[in-house]
C-alpha cells in the first residue's frame, strides 16, 4: 500500500488509527437493537402471505387471541388511523409516478411473497410466533407475473387501477444521438441482465417503540434515524419534537436499512395503542423475502465508435424491475445509474431512456451502490464486446476516450460535472501491479493444458456525496427534502470535545475518521474526541448516511464546524496572550503567538477561558457551535480495477485467482479505514457476479429465502484483495475528499464479468449473464460449441 | 407454555441453573436469561456463525443447539474471552488488522477462529488457506474476509499458544 501524491494534510488525518470503536465490538460490549429490552417489552411477530398475488377473503384471529399471553391481533383495516400509507420520497422531475398506496399491513390483497397481512403481539418472544401460525387466513389467488419483460405487455395487473404495470418513464440525455450512431463505423448492441440481489446486513432488521406521556422513543436498525423521524411523526399525527429515534450499534446495512419500513411504523402505533414497549426482530428468513432488494435490471445497450475506436454514441434502455410497491427511493435508483452512464469516457452523445415495471416480488431500492453498478457493469462489458469487434486493445480503446485529465470540472452529454479525475493515472498504477506480458504468456501455457484463465479490467467513476441541494433538491432532479450536513462540536472544560454529526454509522468507522479530521483542527488527540450519532434528540438535524456521503458532506460539516472553533480559540488566546488574532496559530497541540511558540495556551486552558467567561469584549462564552454544510456538487470518485479467473471449461466453476483494485477517493483521512471498505465492497460484487441471486419462480414463490440457498460468499470462495489508491482531491469540500464505501461494489461485477469473458473467448463464449454460475458457464460453453457464438 | 426444565451450565466460569423451555435454545438463554448479549443471531439456519460459542471446548453454533442440551456442559462466549481493556490475543489481532467493521459477525468470528487454532494445536503455522476454509462456517458481509483472515494469521503468529 502507498500512498502517491498528496501528502497527509495534518498529525492524525492520513494515519492508519485503528478504530476507537472496536473494543466494545470485540468484547461483545456493543448494544444492537436485539441488546436492548424495557420493563414490559411485548413482542410482535408478523402474519405474512404465502401467495405472490391474492386477495385477502378474511382473517381470523381467534384462535390466536386465546393463547396465553397474547394481548392483541392486528389486521390493516385495524391501522385506519394512520395518517397516510409508506412514503415515496422522490419521483423523477416532473413525471407522474404511479403509485399504488402501501400500508404496514395489508388492505384487502397482497402484493408479494411476504406482504404482511396481521401482527400478533403479546408478552414472549416464542409465544407470538405460535400464536402467529394460529391466525387463519383465507387466500384468493390472483395471477402473479415475476418477469418484466412480460409484464410490461399487459395482464396480468400487479395493482388492477392502473391497467398497466409500468410505473413510470424517465430520460437523461444529451447530445444528438442519431448523429453519433451515424458517424460510427461500428455498433454493439447488448442485452445486459442485472440480476435481482439482497443487502443482506449481518444484522437483521429490528425495532423498539417506547410510546409513554405523548412521547415517542424507537430504537431501530436504521441508516437514517432522521428521515424515519420525520415520517414517523407524520404517519403517526405526532408533532415532530415529540419524536426521538435512536439507531443503536447497527450491524451493516448496505442500503437495506435506508428505508422507512412498515415494521417500524406498525411497532410505533402500537406501542401508543397498547401502551407498552413493542419490540420486533426480524428474522434472516424475513429479511430476504421482505427487506428491500436491489438491481433487477434488464438493460438495453446500443454503443457507436469510429473504427479507431472513438465513441460517438451511447443509448440505454433500462427496464427496471422495482416490485410491487415503491418505497422511500425507489424510482431513484435506476436514475442514480443514469447520472453516471458516461462512465470515466469522452461519449458526445447519451441517452437513457428508464421504464419502471411493478411485479410480484419484493420492491427494490438503494442496495449497495445503488444503480452505480448497474450502469458501470453494462458500459464496461460493452467496451470489452466494442475493442473485440474493433480488434483492438480492451486498455487502449479505454485509455483513448477517458476524460484527460486536464478537462476537469469535465461536463458530460446530459450535463453532470464530473468535480476531478485523472483515469489514465490509476491504470498505470494498476498496470504497475499486473505484468500483462507474463499475463498472456501464461495463460497461453494454461489454455495448452487446458486451463482457461482470463484476466478482466473495470475502469469506472461513480457519483456520490449525495448532497447539493441545488442538484437533488425540488429545483434539481426532484428530490423533496435538502441533502446537507449538520455538525455540532462541543470543547468541555477539559478541552475534551464531544463532536455530533448528523451522519449515521452502521460499521463505516466514524468514530475514528471523523475524530482525525476535528482532532487536527483543534490541537487534541482524537482519543478525547468522542464522535455522536445517531440519535435525533443529540445533536442538529442530520441527513444521515448512505450514497458514500458521510465523509465528503458530513466529516466536510463537521470539518468546518471545527474550524468555526479553532477561530473562536484563537480569538481568546488573542485576547488572554494580548497578540492580534491573525497572529495566533496551531503548532503541535497548542494555539500559540506566532515567532513566540512558547507563547501559547491549550484547547483545554482556552476552553478554561471561554467557560470563565474570560473572551473578547461581546463574544459570547462558551466554546460549542454547529455547521451546516451543503456542497455545491457531487463527488465523483474512480478507479481501475483487474480481476483474474480460472475458469473450468468441464465443471463450469469459476475461480478468482487475483483482484488488483487501484481507487482513488481524493485525500486519504485513514487508510486502513478506506482499504477495509474497498475489500467489502470488492467482495459484494464478486457475490453478485458468481454466487448471488435472489430468484422467484413463474408464479412468484420466493425460492431463495434462506442463507442456504442464497449464496452469500464465504471466506473460502474469496481470494485476498490487492489494493492500492491515488489521490487525486475533490474540489468540492475543504477537505479534498470523495466517498469509498460503494465504489468496489461499482466497478467490481464488470472485471469478474470481462475476466470470465477473456478466459472463455477461444471456446467461443462472447457474452454471459450474471450470476456466472457453473451451470451458466457450462451453458455458455455448450452454445457456443453449437452455434460458433454465443448471448446467453 | 407448558412445562420446564432444569439445566445447569457453567458459562464463562460461573455456574447458572436455569428452568428453561425444552425447546429454549442455548443462544437465547445466553442472551436473554443471562444477559450476555455479545453473542449474536444471524440467520435461522446455522449458516452464518454469529451465534458461534465454545461449548466443552468446541465451536458450535448456539442457535443450533438448545439450552437443555447444554446441561452440565462448560460454554464459553465472547464476554468469557478477553474484556475491552483486557482484550484477548484474537480480539487484539482483530483491532490492529481491522478485522471487524459493522461488529456483528465478530464475536462468532473470533470464536471460531480461537478455535480453529486451538484444534490444530501444535501442527505447526496456520496458512491462508486454511483459515479462510476453517472459517467456512462463519459469514461477514463487511470486510470480505480479506482482514479478518489476516487477523487470524497474525494472531497465530504472535502466540504459540492459541488456546481460547
Amino acid at each position: 500500500m502507498t500512498v502517491t501524491d498528496q501528502a497527509p494534510a495534518g498529525r492524525h488525518v492520513g494515519r492508519p488509527l485503528r478504530r476507537k470503536e472496536d473494543p466494545r465490538l470485540l468484547a461483545g460490549r456493543a448494544r444492537y437493537i436485539d441488546d436492548i429490552t424495557l420493563p414490559g417489552t411485548l413482542w410482535a411477530a408478523f402474519v405474512r402471505s404465502p401467495e405472490a398475488h391474492a386477495r385477502i377473503l378474511s382473517v381470523d384471529k381467534s384462535a390466536a387471541l386465546e393463547r396465553a399471553g397474547v394481548h392483541a391481533v392486528f389486521v390493516g383495516e385495524d391501522l385506519a388511523d394512520l395518517a397516510g400509507p409508506l412514503p415515496l420520497a422522490w419521483v423523477p422531475p416532473g413525471v407522474e409516478v404511479n403509485n399504488p398506496e402501501h400500508w404496514p399491513l395489508a388492505r384487502g390483497a397482497v402484493k408479494h411473497v411476504g406482504d404482511p397481512v396481521a401482527v400478533v403481539i403479546g408478552e414472549d418472544r416464542y409465544a407470538v410466533v405460535d400464536a402467529a401460525a394460529d391466525v387463519v387466513v383465507d387466500y384468493e389467488p390472483l395471477p402473479a407475473v415475476t418477469d418484466p419483460e412480460l409484464a410490461l405487455k399487459g395482464a396480468p395487473f400487479v395493482h388492477e387501477q392502473f391497467a398497466t404495470n409500468e410505473t413510470h418513464r424517465w430520460s437523461l440525455g444529451g447530445g444528438d444521438l442519431d448523429a453519433g450512431f451515424a458517424e460510427a463505423d461500428v455498433v454493439v448492441e447488448r442485452r445486459v441482465v442485472n440480476h435481482r440481489t439482497a443487502g443482506a446486513p449481518m444484522e437483521p432488521r429490528g425495532v423498539l417503540a417506547d410510546y409513554r406521556a405523548g412521547t415517542l422513543t424507537l430504537w431501530s436498525s436504521t441508516q437514517v434515524p432522521h428521515f424515519l423521524r420525520l415520517f414517523l411523526a407524520i404517519l403517526l399525527g405526532m408533532s415532530e419534537e415529540r419524536v426521538r429515534v435512536i439507531a443503536p450499534e447497527v450491524g451493516g446495512g448496505f442500503g437495506s436499512k435506508l428505508q422507512v419500513y412498515g415494521e417500524e411504523v406498525l411497532a410505533a402505533w402500537a406501542s401508543r395503542k397498547l401502551g407498552q414497549p413493542v419490540k420486533w426482530i426480524e428474522t434472516r428468513s424475513e429479511n430476504l423475502a421482505v427487506t428491500h432488494q436491489g438491481r433487477d435490471q434488464i438493460d438495453y445497450v446500443k454503443i457507436g465508435a469510429k473504427r479507431d475506436g472513438t465513441l460517438t454514441a451511447l443509448h440505454v434502455q433500462i427496464i427496471a424491475d422495482l416490485g410491487a410497491y415503491n418505497m422511500l427511493l425507489t424510482p431513484a435508483i435506476p436514475a442514480l445509474g443514469a447520472f453516471v452512464m458516461s462512465g470515466v469516457y469522452r461519449i458526445p452523445a447519451v441517452q437513457t431512456d428508464i421504464v419502471g415495471v411493478f411485479t410480484n416480488k419484493c420492491p427494490t431500492d438503494a442496495i449497495r451502490g445503488a444503480g452505480r453498478p448497474e450502469a458501470t457493469h453494462l458500459i464496461e462489458v460493452t467496451m470489452d464486446q466494442l475493442a473485440h469487434e474493433l480488434g483492438m486493445d480492451r486498455l487502449e480503446l479505454r485509455r483513448r476516450n477517458f476524460i484527460p485529465k486536464d478537462q476537469f470540472p469535465a461536463e458530460v452529454a446530459f450535463g453532470i460535472v464530473y468535480d476531478s479525475g485523472d483515469y489514465e493515472k490509476t491504470l498505470e498504477k494498476l498496470l504497475e501491479h499486473v505484468d500483462l506480458d507474463a499475463f498472456r504468456r501464461e495463460q497461453e501455457e494454461l489454455r495448452a493444458r487446458g486451463v482457461y484463465r482470463g484476466i478482466g479490467f473495470s475502469t469506472y467513476t461513480e457519483i456520490c456525496g449525495l448532497a447539493p441541494t441545488r442538484a437533488v433538491g425540488p429545483q434539481g432532479f426532484g428530490n423533496q427534502a435538502g441533502f446537507w450536513e449538520s455538525a455540532m462540536v462541543r470543547v468541555h472544560n477539559t478541552g475534551a470535545v464531544t463532536a455530533y454529526t448528523g451522519a449515521s454509522p452502521h460499521g463505516q468507522g466514524h468514530e475514528t475518521t471523523f475524530a482525525q479530521i476535528v482532532a487536527d483542527r483543534l490541537g487534541v488527540d482524537p482519543e478525547v474526541v468522542e464522535i455522536v450519532h445517531g440519535d435525533t434528540a443529540t445533536g442538529p438535524e442530520g441527513r444521515n448516511t448512505y450514497g458514500s456521503r458521510s465523509l465528503a458532506v458530513g466529516g466536510e460539516a463537521l470539518a468546518r464546524c471545527a474550524v468555526k472553533i479553532a477561530d473562536k480559540a484563537r480569538a481568546i488566546v488573542a485576547h488572554k496572550l494580548e497578540a492580534a488574532p491573525e497572529d495566533i496559530e496551531l503548532v503541535d497541540d497548542r494555539f500559540v503567538v506566532r515567532g513566540s511558540p512558547d507563547r501559547g495556551m491549550t484547547l483545554a486552558e482556552v476552553a478554561g477561558a471561554a467557560y470563565l467567561n474570560e473572551v473578547p469584549e461581546g463574544m459570547e462564552p462558551g466554546l460549542e457551535t454547529t455547521t451546516f454544510w451543503d456542497p455545491d456538487n457531487f463527488v465523483f470518485p474512480f478507479g481501475a480495477h483487474a480481476c483474474i479467473v480460472d475458469v473450468d471449461p468441464e465443471t463450469g466453476k469459476v475461480t478468482v485467482q487475483r483482484y488488483v483494485a487501484v481507487d482513488d477517493c481524493g485525500h486519504a483521512i485513514n487508510p486502513l479505514v478506506i482499504d477495509g471498505q474497498v475489500h467489502g465492497g470488492i467482495a459484494h460484487a464478486i457475490g453478485q457476479a458468481l454466487y448471488e441471486q435472489v430468484q422467484y419462480d413463474d408464479r412468484g414463490q420466493l425460492v431463495t429465502g434462506t442463507f442456504v440457498n442464497y449464496g452469500l460468499p464465504t471466506a473460502s470462495e474469496l481470494p485476498s484483495f490487492e489494493t492500492d489508491r491515488t489521490e487525486t482531491p475533490s474540489p468540492v469540500n475543504s477537505l479534498g475528499v470523495k466517498g469509498i464505501g460503494e465504489a468496489g461494489t461499482i466497478a467490481a461485477s464488470p472485471a469478474v464479468t470481462n475476466a470470465v469473458i477473456d478466459a472463455l473467448r477461444p471456446l467461443g463464449v462472447d457474452y454471459v449473464n450474471m450470476p456466472l454460475s457453473p451451470m451458466r458457464i457450462w451453458d455458455a460453453i455448450q452454445g457456443a460449441n453449437r452455434e460458433g457464438g454465443s448471448q446467453s | 407454555m407448558s412445562g420446564t426444565v432444569n439445566v445447569r451450565l457453567t458459562v464463562n466460569g460461573v455456574e447458572h441453573t436455569l428452568d428453561v423451555e425444552p425447546r429454549l435454545l442455548l443462544v437465547h438463554a445466553l442472551r436473554d436469561e443471562l444477559g450476555l448479549t455479545g453473542t449474536h443471531v444471524g440467520c435461522d439456519t446455522s449458516n452464518c456463525g454469529a451465534c458461534t460459542v465454545h461449548l466443552d471446548g468446541k465451536a458450535v453454533k448456539s442457535c443450533t443447539v438448545l439450552a437443555v442440551q447444554a446441561d452440565g456442559a462448560e460454554v464459553t462466549t465472547i464476554e468469557g474471552l478477553g474484556t475491552e481493556d483486557d482484550l484477548h490475543p484474537m480480539q487484539e489481532a482483530f483491532w490492529n488488522n481491522h478485522g471487524l467493521q459493522c461488529g456483528y459477525c465478530t464475536p462468532g468470528m473470533i470464536m471460531a477462529a480461537t478455535a480453529l487454532l486451538a484444534d490444530r494445536e501444535g501442527e505447526g503455522m496456520i496458512t491462508e488457506e486454511e483459515v479462510r476454509h476453517g472459517l467456512e462456517g462463519n459469514l461477514c458481509r463487511c470486510t470480505g474476509y480479506h482482514n479478518i483472515v489476516k487477523s487470524v494469521l497474525d494472531a497465530a503468529s504472535k502466540t504459540g499458544e492459541m488456546v481460547a
